[in-house]
């Protein structure tokens, strides 16, 4: 039978996964955003298998809002990334130094 | 090994494959169609969990909406993808060392006694007339109803902010603008000479 430490460390893996994803692709502000979006996954993962283990439904409640914020992050994570790219013509993340002194 | 178990492998398989394919795939788009295969495959581990709701939401809210909008970021955006990786596996020995590191740490606790199945036995399968979706909503709208407002006000804000942010005001446009049509004052517009009434003969 699958049990609670299962899903706990597979969402731990899956948060590892993000991690590495921002070390790897520290240049590309694309990648970075869906390495974020991963680790936002993991931890639903880990609030679903505790509502799912505890019988308390409360955890599907907190994956919902965690849902929401998600959502509005990506979307004016992506509206900045568009006027960047507008502005600069990348999103090089060593290029954005202009707040520098 | 029952039918559970081999759902819940295959499918943390798929999830784990996709996710390290996110991470390293040369080119974005192909990422974000991999983390599509992610969400999914997160949906179906959802429906094991018994958390039908949030599982169908993942799909029509994540893959619906947020990732289509990761696709249409990425295919608009003209990017020089050589220049981006540079140096890419130069950090990997880094951050493979802190990854493996918080995962040994988590995995020497969660795979202790306390989650075991003997501390807490899989519970029950609900009846099959039990509605996921109606208890969740029962509790949204009862105890959690002040938090679910600030979320429909936090979307609202999150909407505004984005539209304003990528909004391009053109010089040439030809629309009207009210407030300066209303501020219009008589005597911008029309002008009174005082013109000597013609002889009649």
């Amino acid at each position: 039978m699958v049990s609670l430490s299962h899903y706990l460390v597979l969402g731990a893996i899956l948060f590892a996964i993000g991690i590495v994803g921002i070390f790897l692709n520290r240049k590309n502000v694309i990648i970075i955003l869906m390495s974020i979006e991963l680790m936002l996954l993991a931890v639903n993962m880990n609030f679903v298998a505790f509502s799912h283990y505890l019988q308390d439904i409360s955890g599907q409640i907190f994956v919902f809002f965690i849902l929401t914020v998600a959502a509005a992050e990506a979307a004016i994570g992506l509206a900045i990334l568009v006027v960047l790219f507008r502005n600069l013509r990348t999103i090089n993340v060593d290029d954005l130094d202009q707040l520098k002194g | 090994m029952n039918f559970q178990d081999i759902i819940f492998y295959f499918f943390s398989t798929v999830l784990i494959a996709s996710a390290l394919g996110v991470i390293t795939v040369r080119n974005p788009v192909y990422s974000a169609l991999l983390l599509v295969l992610a969400f999914v495959t997160c949906a179906g581990l959802w429906l094991l969990l018994e958390a039908e709701f949030l599982a169908i939401t993942l799909v029509l809210v994540y893959v619906g909406a947020v990732m289509v909008l990761f696709l249409f970021v990425v295919m608009m955006l003209d990017i020089n993808l050589e220049k981006l990786r540079e140096g890419f596996w130069k950090w990997f020995p880094l951050g493979g060392l802190v990854a493996l590191v918080m995962v040994v740490e988590i995995a020497m606790i969660m795979l202790g006694q306390h989650f075991s199945l003997e501390e807490m036995p899989a519970p029950e399968p609900k009846a099959a007339d039990y509605s996921n979706t109606k208890e969740l909503g029962r509790l949204l709208y009862t105890e959690y109803v002040y938090a679910f407002e600030l979320a429909a006000v936090l979307l609202l804000v999150a909407m505004v902010a984005a539209i304003a942010l990528t909004l391009r005001h053109r010089e040439d446009k030809k629309t009207l603008d009210v407030a300066k049509q209303v501020s219009v004052n008589k005597k911008d517009r029309l002008r009174i000479i005082s013109m000597p009434a013609d002889k009649k003969n």
